[in-house]
C-alpha cells in the first residue's frame, strides 16, 4: 500500500508573543475560538500591515481552525488586505452622496498624482489606492479615509495636498 | 418654516450631542443621563419595561420599521431557577451603518456614547442577556475610542459589569469593530460576522429572538432605535407619543445630502414633509440647479419625485406613495446629475457587496452593472430597458435570500419610470447628456459622419 508523505509544520511561532496575545485576548471574549477569527486578522494586521499565507496559517493553527475557513473570511471582508499595501492607504469613498458630489474629479487628481490604479501601490511603497463603500460623511463629500482618519469636502487639489503632506510626514520620520 | 414642525423642540436623541468632546458620565448624568436605565433596572421587572416599550410604538430606526416591544416579545424568558434556561442571551447593537447616503448613527455614537450605553443596559435587562455587544463598523475609528471610553465609566460607576447599581441584573458590553461589509447590516449575517464567519445573511426560521449568536436567543436593535430607550423609560409613554403629531411615536433624525445647500442631519418629530426637509432644513437646491428626485431613506429606497414632496416622512405614508422610509437619509438628485450614472453607482455598490450567497443576487446585480453602463456610455440598445424591467423581477422579495438584492432593485425600478426619458435619450442619441465629453465625442462622430457623407 502506497503511503503519503505530510508533513506537520507548526505556524504558531511565526507570530509575536504581542499579536499572540492579542489575539488570545479576543478569543478569552468570544464563546468559540475561531469566533476571534477576524479579530486576530485585524491583530496581525495592525502589526505588519497586511495578510500574508503565512500569517494566515499561523492564525488558522492558533485559533484551531481550518485554514481554508480563515482564507474565506479573510478574503470576504473589505478592511482585510490579503496583499501587501504601501504605508498609507488610501480609502476614497465611491457611494452615492460623494459620486453627485463629484468625486470623479477628485479620483482623477489622486490617479494623476499618485500614478496609480485602484488597486495598486506606488513604486516607492507610500500609497495604496483603493476605493470604499459609503464612509457615513456624507454631509461633508467627497470623502476619504487614510488610516483611521478621515479628510472632509475634497477638492482635487486638497486631496493632492493631504497626499503630499502625509509623504513628506513619512520621509522626516526616516 | 412650517408652523406644526417648528413648535415642537423636543429632540430627545440629540439634544446633547456633542461632536467635538462627548458629555462625560457626570455630564451625561447632568442632563439626567442613566435615570431611564435606573427606573428600569431598579424600579420595573423585565416584563413591565416589555410593555412600556410595547405601548410605546417605538419602531426599528434602522430601515425595516419593526416595532421594538414587538421583535422583544419573541424572546423566549425564563425563571431564575428554570432548567431550561439557556447559559446566556444576547443584545447586539447593530451600528453597522454602510447604507450609502446614511450618516444619523455615526452622529450618536461620536456626540453621545453612553445614551447607547444606557440603552443597551435598558433593553439587556428587558431581554434577559447578560452579554451584548456593539458591532460597530470599522471605519468609524473615533466612535470606537469615544464608545470604549464611555463603557470603562460605565463600569466604574457599576453601571456595567456584576450586579448593575445593587440589582441581580449583570451585563457585560463589548465592542466588535466589523473589518467591513455591507451586508452585515443584515441581523443574521451580523450574527455570522459576530461569530467569526462570512456575513451570510441565514434562513429564517429559526428567528435569532430564538436561535442567533451562538445558537442562543439574540435581538439585534439599531442604534437611533436603542438611543430612544432612555429617554422612554424617563419620560413615560405618553410623552414619547405626544412628540410626534401623528399615528406615529417619536422623532426622527432626518438627514439630506447631494447637492444641497446645506446638508446635515435633523432630529425631528416623526413625520415632516419631504418639502419641508429639502427647503426648510436642507436649504434646498444650491444655487443654479433644479430638483429632479430623491431617494428618501438611503440607496436602497424608491426614486420619489417632485410630486411626492408633499408626503410626510412617516412609515405609512412614505410606503403609500410606492417608496420607503428607510433610514430617513434623503439622497437628493439634481439636474445637473445623471440619473442612469446615480443609478449605476448604487447597482455597483449592491454588485460589490452582494454576499454571492443566492444567485439572483450574486448573478443579477453585476448584469445590471453591465447593462446600466453599456447605457450609461452611450453603447445601450432600446432591449436593454427590457433586460433591466425583468432583472427587477428576478431579484425582488421571495426570489433571493435576504433584503439585499431587492434593495437594489428599488432604485433601479422606479429610476426606469421617473426617468425613462433620460435612458431613452442615452439609447437613442448614444451619449449622456450630462457628461461634457460624452457628448463632445458624440458631436466628434456626428462632425466626422457629415464629412465623410
Amino acid at each position: 500500500m502506497e503511503t503519503i508523505d505530510t508533513i506537520t509544520i507548526d505556524y504558531q511561532h511565526y507570530l509575536t508573543a504581542n499579536e499572540i496575545a492579542a489575539i488570545e485576548h479576543e478569543a478569552s471574549i468570544m464563546e468559540t475560538r475561531e469566533a476571534a477569527g477576524i479579530e486576530a486578522l485585524k491583530v496581525v494586521q495592525e502589526h505588519r500591515g497586511w495578510v500574508s499565507d503565512d500569517s494566515l496559517y499561523a492564525i488558522s493553527d492558533l485559533l484551531a481552525m481550518p485554514v481554508a475557513q480563515l482564507e474565506g473570511v479573510a478574503t470576504f471582508y473589505n478592511l482585510i488586505y490579503r496583499q501587501a499595501v504601501g504605508e498609507n492607504v488610501i480609502h476614497l469613498c465611491d457611494s452615492i452622496a460623494c459620486h453627485l458630489m463629484a468625486t470623479d474629479g477628485v479620483l482623477t487628481a489622486i490617479k494623476q498624482h499618485l500614478k496609480i490604479d485602484y488597486g495598486q501601490t506606488t513604486t516607492d511603497g507610500k500609497f495604496t489606492l483603493l476605493s470604499n463603500a459609503c464612509l457615513g460623511g456624507c454631509d461633508k463629500a467627497p470623502v476619504m479615509m487614510i488610516g483611521a482618519e478621515h479628510y472632509e469636502h475634497l477638492t482635487p487639489e486638497s486631496a493632492v495636498e493631504i497626499l503630499q503632506r502625509l509623504a513628506a510626514k513619512e520621509h522626516t520620520h526616516e | 418654516m412650517s408652523d406644526s414642525w417648528q413648535s415642537s423642540n423636543i429632540k430627545p436623541l440629540t439634544e446633547w450631542v456633542n461632536l467635538q468632546q462627548p458629555p462625560t458620565y457626570s455630564e451625561y448624568c447632568q442632563h439626567g443621563g442613566y435615570q431611564g436605565a435606573k427606573h428600569a433596572v431598579l424600579e420595573h421587572t423585565p416584563n413591565e419595561v416589555l410593555e412600556i416599550v410595547k405601548n410605546s410604538g417605538l419602531k426599528g430606526r434602522g430601515g425595516a420599521g419593526f416595532p421594538t416591544g414587538m421583535k422583544w416579545s419573541f424572546v423566549p424568558m425564563f425563571a431564575e431557577d428554570d432548567e431550561n434556561a439557556p447559559e446566556n442571551k444576547y443584545l447586539v447593537a447593530n451600528a453597522d451603518e454602510m447604507e450609502p447616503g446614511t450618516f444619523k448613527d455615526r452622529l450618536l455614537l461620536e456626540g453621545i456614547p453612553h445614551q447607547l450605553v444606557e440603552a443597551m443596559i435598558i433593553a439587556g435587562y428587558t431581554i434577559g442577556a447578560n452579554k451584548a455587544y456593539i458591532f460597530l463598523r470599522g471605519e468609524y475609528h473615533l466612535a470606537a475610542k469615544r464608545l470604549q471610553q464611555a463603557i470603562d465609566e460605565a463600569y466604574q460607576e457599576n453601571w456595567l459589569g456584576e450586579k448593575i447599581q445593587g440589582s441581580k441584573y449583570s451585563l457585560e458590553l463589548y465592542v466588535h469593530c466589523s473589518a467591513g461589509r455591507y451586508i452585515c447590516g443584515e441581523e443574521t449575517a451580523l450574527i455570522n460576522a459576530l461569530e467569526g464567519k462570512r456575513a451570510n445573511p441565514r434562513a429564517k426560521p429559526p428567528f435569532p429572538q430564538v436561535a442567533g449568536l451562538f445558537g442562543k436567543p439574540t435581538i439585534v436593535n439599531n442604534v437611533e432605535t436603542l438611543s430612544n430607550l432612555p429617554h422612554i423609560l424617563k419620560n413615560g409613554i405618553e410623552w414619547f407619543q405626544a412628540i410626534a403629531p401623528n399615528s406615529d411615536a417619536g422623532s426622527k433624525i432626518y438627514g439630506a445630502c447631494g447637492r444641497v445647500k446645506t446638508p446635515g442631519l435633523w432630529e425631528l418629530p416623526m413625520g415632516p414633509t419631504l418639502r419641508e426637509i429639502l427647503f426648510d432644513y436642507a436649504g434646498g437646491m444650491q444655487d443654479g440647479l433644479n430638483f429632479r428626485g430623491l431617494l428618501p431613506g438611503g440607496a436602497s429606497t424608491d426614486f420619489l419625485v417632485a410630486e411626492h414632496l408633499d408626503t410626510p416622512m412617516d412609515y405609512d405614508s412614505i410606503a403609500k406613495v410606492g417608496s420607503r422610509l428607510g433610514t430617513g437619509g434623503l439622497i437628493v438628485l439634481d439636474d445637473k446629475n445623471c440619473p442612469v450614472a446615480m443609478v449605476l453607482n448604487l447597482m455597483r455598490f449592491f454588485a460589490q457587496e452582494s454576499c454571492g450567497w443566492c444567485t439572483p443576487c450574486r448573478d443579477g446585480t453585476p448584469w445590471a452593472v453591465e447593462v446600466l453602463t453599456r447605457i450609461e456610455h452611450g453603447k445601450g440598445r432600446i432591449e436593454d430597458l427590457d433586460t433591466l424591467a425583468k432583472l427587477c423581477d428576478f431579484m425582488w422579495i421571495g426570489k433571493t435570500h435576504c433584503a439585499l438584492a431587492p434593495g437594489a432593485v428599488e432604485p433601479l425600478r422606479s429610476a426606469l419610470k421617473y426617468f425613462h426619458d433620460d435612458f431613452l435619450q442615452h439609447i437613442e442619441q448614444g451619449c449622456c447628456r450630462y457628461n461634457p465629453e460624452s457628448l463632445a465625442k458624440r458631436t466628434q462622430v456626428a462632425t466626422a459622419g457629415r464629412a465623410v457623407s
